[in-house]
């Protein structure tokens, strides 16, 4: 969870009382909030120790785990909902990962930087990388390995005959359904196997 | 102002069942508390102790130098596991040679030295001989239990034989049984003891002798398997204990002298080790670990064996451990996560093998305090003495 995605924006999507597994959850925020206002239950996913820390301190379920490592931890369809908040942009692996969401959870929840978003378009005509609030790092020293777009990532999960359920851009903390490509600084997709 | 810790005994008259089919009467449980217990008894922690430890976890002996408790680093005022919140109960096995009953003691029957006679113990044994000593404390439910290697063994088979005297549980650096490598070593380290001559079927006490070759050896290689290769090196590398002047190379060129340092370092803790432990003990307490395996009655699902618990879990393993490696912890997290169990989970990337359970590492000592921390927070009982 990452302070460019609205948390409240988020966990609308979480339907009341599911079970949650958070991929990258950082310091439990979004977990805790769904924990308290949604009757949600479930586990955060975590490499960072300090991250750690910080969800075991205010009372959320984490794992310490490396991402690109897979999940094989977790059952098949064990969790209700599992959420990809500014994750999969640091994956290696992202594609596998992407289905091991819809395996582990029946509903995916994904939010990422949409690289499509105007301002980084017109960066891109200047010659430059953008480097925006929301994509605040050069491009050679970036956590951000998979740039894409909102646009390709509807073509990705349709490659893996994902349905989506639901999809819009996010564009500070409002939701952009006109031209989310072009419109929002970041994307969500609902997506179920 | 240090913690001041006394070392205080139990007599249990009533006999004790084992797991064996055997039972044991008439001993004692050797135990330390620091902290003071709360009105409503909610805020116990339990600390359960490893192969060569014992119940005197943290503070120190008045006027004795150097004599803090083994997991001092851990417990105590203002530390991870705060004894100015919670009421912290250290106990010493059956079995043990560090005050509470075992083979160096006399059979309350026979009047004659247990020795080799003396039962085999497990740790679902010793689990029930600590809830003993909780009923006579008039403790009901522990706000947690906690250990590390073989004593989170022990506090994984609390929540299994008493899930409803536990709201959570630490377990640290441990597994939920031990890998056929991991019996080879303690095979290797009991072979060594009972093959001392001076070990005597184990009746040594008699023939007043200790098998201390056999005890050097057995400490020697558990020695090198809680280290890890990188430490060891980073320790002693190559170096010598004190190279001679006449050969070019250092070299003595001899086979029975001490001539690289990790030679002097593990015959100096092969020493001192056999100085205090007793041979008995260290035969008891590698059985209890060969033996736990809370799933071996379930066709070795640990899934269905860990569904009996019912608390709050915290475990911690540490990357360079390959004696209760973090592949063994995430098989216990895959099985909590199965039965959909509260569980957290840290991987401390550390460099020194198993023997960082009981080491200063901020991470690891971080997430256990903001365990303690949250637990306190939740039910604010368990902080207020």
């Amino acid at each position: 969870m990452s302070e460019h995605v609205n948390l409240q924006a988020i966990a609308r999507l979480v339907p009341e009382g599911s079970r949650v597994l958070d991929l990258g959850c950082g310091d439990g925020a979004l977990l805790d909030y769904l924990q308290k206002h949604r009757a949600c239950s479930g586990y955060g996913v975590e490499i960072d120790d300090r991250n750690i820390q910080a969800c075991v301190k205010r009372g959320v379920n984490v794992i310490q785990l490396n991402l690109d490592e897979g999940l094989s931890m977790f059952a098949d369809q064990s969790f209700d909902v599992v959420l990809q908040i500014d994750t999969l942009q640091h994956l290696r692996n992202a594609e596998v990962m992407l289905r091991e969401t819809v395996r582990v959870g029946r509903t995916g929840i994904l939010a990422f930087p949409n690289f499509a978003h105007w301002p980084n378009r017109l960066s891109i005509l200047t010659g430059r990388m953008p480097v925006t609030k929301r994509l605040p790092f050069q491009w050679y020293d970036t956590p951000n390995i998979r740039v894409g777009t909102f646009a390709d990532f509807e073509q990705l999960a349709l490659q893996n005959q994902l349905k989506i359920i639901d999809s819009f851009g996010l564009q500070e903390g409002q939701e952009a359904r006109f031209w989310p490509n072009l419109m929002a600084g970041t994307a969500v997709f609902k997506l179920q196997r | 102002m240090p913690l001041i810790a006394t070392s205080q005994s139990m007599f249990f008259e009533a006999p004790l069942a084992l797991q064996s089919g055997a039972s044991i009467r008439a001993y004692h449980l050797a135990f330390e508390t620091y902290g003071t217990l709360n009105a409503d008894k909610s805020n116990a922690v339990l600390i359960c102790h490893a192969l060569n430890a014992s119940h005197h976890v943290a503070g120190v002996y008045e006027g004795q130098d150097k004599s803090e408790g083994w997991w001092d680093n851990m417990i105590g005022p203002g530390k991870s596991v705060d004894t100015n919140r919670f009421f912290v109960i250290g106990v010493n096995n059956l079995g043990s040679c560090f005050g509470s009953t075992g083979p160096m003691h006399a059979h309350p029957d026979t009047g004659d030295i247990y020795g080799a006679d003396f039962p085999v113990v497990t740790v679902e044994d010793w689990v029930d001989a600590q809830a003993r000593l909780l009923d006579a404390l008039g403790i009901q439910t522990l706000a947690a239990v906690m250990g590390g290697s073989l004593g989170g063994m022990q506090a994984l088979s609390w929540t299994l034989r008493y899930p409803e005297r536990v709201a959570h549980a630490v377990v640290v650096a441990s597994a939920p049984n031990l890998t056929a490598e991991n019996i080879a070593f303690n095979e290797v380290a009991r072979r060594a003891i009972v093959t001392d001559p001076d070990f005597h079927g184990g009746h040594f006490y008699k023939h007043q002798v200790v098998p201390a070759r056999g005890l050097r050896i057995a400490r020697m290689i558990g020695h090198i398997t809680y280290l890890s290769d990188d430490v060891m090196n980073e320790k002693f590398g190559r170096e010598l204990r004190d190279a001679v002047t006449h050969n070019a190379t250092g070299y003595r060129y001899s086979t029975q002298d001490v001539e690289f340092q990790i030679e002097s370092y593990l015959r100096h803790q092969g020493d001192k080790f056999s100085e205090y432990f007793d041979a008995n003990t260290y035969l008891l307490i590698t059985r209890a670990l060969d033996y736990f395996d809370p799933a071996h009655t379930l066709g070795g699902n640990l899934t269905s064996a860990l569904a009996k618990a019912t608390c709050k879990f915290l475990l911690v393993s540490f990357t360079t451990d390959w004696r209760f490696s973090p592949k063994r912890s995430r098989e216990m997290v895959r099985a909590l996560l199965d039965n959909k169990r509260d569980v957290s989970y840290a991987e401390i990337d550390a460099p020194h093998g198993h023997d960082a359970f009981l080491l200063n590492d901020e991470r690891y000592l971080n997430v256990v305090r903001s365990y303690f921390d949250n637990m306190a927070q939740a039910h604010p009982a368990r902080g207020a003495n």
